[in-house]
């Protein structure tokens, strides 16, 4: 089962230490407010407006590595622009682990 | 060369700026979470060489921010969709499509490219220098037609109906092929099928164009920049 990590970011910044954890600052200041408006946006059964919110976090989840969990991720989104529904847990999971990899 | 980002992801506006500054070539002069942001900016700013621009963005996306430029600048996009690249490459100034998370080796590919494309004011120069006269394939003959006296494109299909003073041919083509070709000051597409001459207009109403004898529908999302083309009292 794969984990966030932070190999990706650091492909991406080189030996930039201070750029790499830019990166993981903005991540762990707009994680939460992203994942609360799509629960919002799902619980309320809009669900264009929840694949948005599923491609903004896209981004993301591929940044922590999370290579599995953004094939599932682009999945989601079109099916929620479908209004299918099947894979709403799978995202919770993928989202779960991101918090905990973020603030625990 | 002076950029500006529009993304609405800050993650994605940082990484880019990073590159940015690492690569000492592009100068960010500023960052936009909306593209509506940056539209009011452009108007204020006109002399931005590159545009980093996301595609997807709530209310406004990238395809419809750059359907609002006039003179655009050199675009490279920014997207999580990989499918979306055939749509991207139809817009002219558009250099690359980055697909995210961007590596900075992928980033510095796309800093090649820009050198390959002219600049605005090449684009406008090409434009003055294109030629007067354009050969048509028709039944296997290359016909010289010439530019000036053509006024009215039809898209049939596979085809298309160049109506000129003269006569008319039908050639196996595209319009986008044939409005590479023509002289952007001249020529407008008002419609995805018609392409007209601006001389040639005679008069406009709601949402056609009388053009010599030929009534050609304009379509809603056209119509404001033929407004803003003509020379209006």
């Amino acid at each position: 089962m794969e984990k966030p990590n932070l190999s990706f970011i650091k492909e991406i910044a080189g030996d930039d230490e201070e750029f790499q954890n830019s990166i993981l600052d903005i991540i762990k200041k707009e994680f939460p407010e992203e994942a609360k408006m799509f629960n919002q946006n799902f619980a309320s059964k809009d669900y264009n407006e929840a694949a948005n919110n599923v491609h903004k976090l896209k981004h993301k989840i591929s940044l922590l590595g999370l290579e599995k969990g953004l094939e599932i991720a682009s999945a989601f989104e079109i099916d929620l622009k479908k209004g299918k529904t099947q894979l709403h847990n799978n995202f919770l999971e993928i989202l779960n682990k991101i918090h905990v990899y973020l603030y625990h | 060369m002076d950029c500006i980002i529009i993304d609405d992801d800050a993650t994605a506006r940082l990484i880019i700026k990073q590159f940015c500054l690492k690569s000492e070539r592009i100068n960010v002069l500023e960052e936009f979470s909306s593209a509506i942001d940056a539209i009011k900016y452009l108007n204020n700013n006109s002399n931005i060489d590159l545009i980093y621009l996301d595609i997807h963005m709530p209310t406004f996306s990238g395809f419809d921010f750059i359907k609002t430029l006039n003179n655009p600048p050199k675009i490279i996009l920014t997207t999580s969709d990989k499918n979306l690249a055939l749509e991207a490459f139809e817009y002219k100034s558009v250099v690359d499509y980055l697909v995210k998370p961007i590596t900075f080796e992928r980033y510095n590919k796309s800093l090649e490219k820009l050198d390959v494309l002219p600049t605005k004011d090449e684009t406008t120069l090409n434009d003055i220098n294109k030629s007067e006269y354009i050969y048509v394939n028709v039944d296997r003959r290359l016909v010289k037609v010439n530019i000036a006296s053509i006024y009215l494109i039809e898209a049939k299909g596979d085809y298309i109906n160049i109506k000129t003073n003269k006569k008319n041919y039908i050639v196996h083509s595209t319009l986008k092929k044939i409005q590479d070709k023509l002289p952007f000051n001249m020529f407008f597409k008002v419609h995805r099928s018609f392409i007209i001459n601006f001389s040639e207009i005679i008069d406009i109403e709601d949402n056609s164009v009388l053009v010599r004898q030929d009534v050609v529908p304009v379509s809603r999302s056209n119509k404001s920049e033929l407004m803003k083309k003509l020379n209006l009292l």
